[in-house]
């Protein structure tokens, strides 16, 4: 029997652009289940669209986006693109986890609520258990003792693992990092690449925009250098950082 | 000081009271459903909607309360069609006419508040909403109303208490409130200063309870603006 092992993420022929300006050229990336894939590249390479397009929040022009097997459907009409069908868009979503650069936690609920919102309103889960996985969850990120408090109570780095813990809560398929400590004073970064280290040893699918090298060397499984809305550059973080034939890399490396 | 008369004023004005937080209780309370409504439509990408609420917005807003009222009180009983209408019954009461005009005047008022309260929703916290799947509709009832409900509530409190003073007007249409019992004594007296005195007094004792309970709510509401609790206290669950 020939069983052909699904990609948890594959992204094929995607395009993007932005007015006049064509940020994803034709992008082509798979990601194997519990792959670590570091997305690099300089600002305006386009790598934080490329994330974004996985789960929707920027909505490709062409192209095709699968994840965990189910492909995403959409439609054009009057040169607009967009989704066939929103409940399938949403349903994808509660499977994806995404954390981004500014954290985005909600920040009229505590960070107990936050981790539990989605669980308990969109997932439909009894709420007890939800709380008790959340405190679980809040453990595992080293701040079960903030649960009560307000996001704005929190320092960054507290603020960044809360959002890792809610987006965990959604037991997620395929795990999203859009510049996760780019936010953050660097003292604080230690904290937040340490969870995601732990979280990459558990076997975890995870997608990382970072301009964090020493975790694209150690962590990941595969590197994708980004240059102008191509892939420049793509490997193992061994071949990648070792012997790249990429002028580019090598010289984004030395920057 | 003729304090027997301020007394018997006194006593004169209280009975209207209730008609008074009637009339401004049913304009605030159907009003903020109204202005909901109209700020949704106004922030929302359907052009004919939102140019609908701008116009709207804009004529109640450029025209004196006190016009509205007369408007829908003498002037749409003119028309055959209404009076011969289902709607006469309500049309020809002035407590419903004044309902009516303070209603629809706040509503405008209320649905701008409301639009700088939705507009001050940051883009980061509805993607975080999008990110982990919700619906349009959860997304408005769980993120996007409640902060912007709450970033609205200081400016909307002043609203409430510009509606309950504006029901002051309903007197001219011969509503019996605090400010037309006052106008009544006053012609059969001719003690304006007293009287006026007196009901200025009650609008404040009134106001002073409702600026309490507004900032009662948004104190209650807002706890992720303070600064943050003692840690002893969020632990044993107090404040959470």
């Amino acid at each position: 029997m020939n069983v052909e092992i699904q990609p948890a993420v594959r992204i094929a022929k995607l395009h993007k652009r932005f007015g006049l300006l064509e940020v994803l050229k034709g992008i082509d990336l798979k990601a194997g289940e519990g792959e670590v894939v570091s997305i690099l590249g300089s600002s305006g390479s386009g790598k934080s669209t490329l994330l974004r397009c996985i789960n929707m929040l920027e909505v490709p022009d062409s192209g095709e986006i699968t994840v965990a097997g189910e492909t995403i459907r959409l439609e054009t009409s009057g040169g607009r693109t967009r989704p066939a069908d929103r409940r399938q868009v949403d349903r994808m979503r509660a499977h994806i986890g995404m954390v981004f650069q500014s954290f985005n936690l909600w920040s009229h609920m505590t960070v107990l609520e936050n981790v539990i919102e989605a669980p308990v309103h969109v997932q439909k889960r009894p709420r007890a258990e939800c709380i008790a996985e959340a405190e679980d969850l809040l453990a595992k990120v080293g701040i079960a003792d903030k649960r009560n408090h307000y996001p704005a109570h929190l320092s960054g780095g507290q603020q960044q693992r809360a959002a890792i813990a809610r987006a965990l809560a959604q037991h997620p398929k395929v795990m999203l990092f859009d510049e996760p400590t780019s936010a953050l004073d660097p003292e604080l970064v230690g904290e937040v690449l340490r969870v995601m280290r732990a979280l990459a040893e558990e076997g975890r699918t995870m997608l990382v925009v970072t301009h964090e090298m020493g975790f694209a060397r150690d962590v990941s499984s595969k590197v994708v250098f980004l240059h102008q809305g191509v892939v420049e550059e793509e490997g193992s973080p061994a071949d990648v950082f070792g012997n790249s034939s990429s002028e580019r890399f090598r010289q984004f490396l030395a920057k | 000081m003729d304090f027997a008369f301020l007394y018997e004023t006194l006593l004169t004005l209280l009975p209207g009271i209730p008609l008074t937080l009637k009339l401004a209780a049913s304009a605030v309370g159907l009003g903020a459903v109204l202005a909901l409504g109209l700020a949704l439509m106004r922030v929302s990408k359907i052009g004919p909607l939102s140019a609908f609420v701008k116009t709207y917005v804009f004529f109640f807003r450029s025209t004196p309360l006190l016009v509205q009222i007369f408007l829908i009180y003498y002037g749409l009983g003119q028309f055959v069609g209404i009076r011969q209408s289902i709607l006469w019954p309500i049309l020809r009461e002035p407590y419903w006419c004044a309902v009516i005009a303070l209603t629809l005047n706040t509503a405008a008022y209320s649905s701008e508040i409301i639009r700088g309260g939705l507009q001050s929703v940051s883009a980061g916290q509805v993607e975080a909403g999008l990110a982990c799947g919700m619906t349009r509709l959860q997304l408005l009832r769980r993120i996007v109303l409640p902060l912007a409900l709450r970033q609205a509530l200081p400016a909307y409190g002043s609203e409430i208490i510009l509606m309950i003073k504006a029901t002051a007007l309903a007197s001219i249409i011969t509503l019996l409130e605090i400010t037309g019992l006052a106008a009544k004594l006053i012609s059969e007296t001719y003690r304006a200063f007293e009287v006026f005195v007196v009901a200025a007094a009650i609008y404040l004792l009134i106001n002073f309870v409702v600026t309490r309970l507004i900032q009662l709510l948004e104190y209650r509401l807002t706890p992720h603006l303070r600064p943050a609790p003692h840690a002893a206290l969020v632990k044993q669950g107090g404040v959470a």
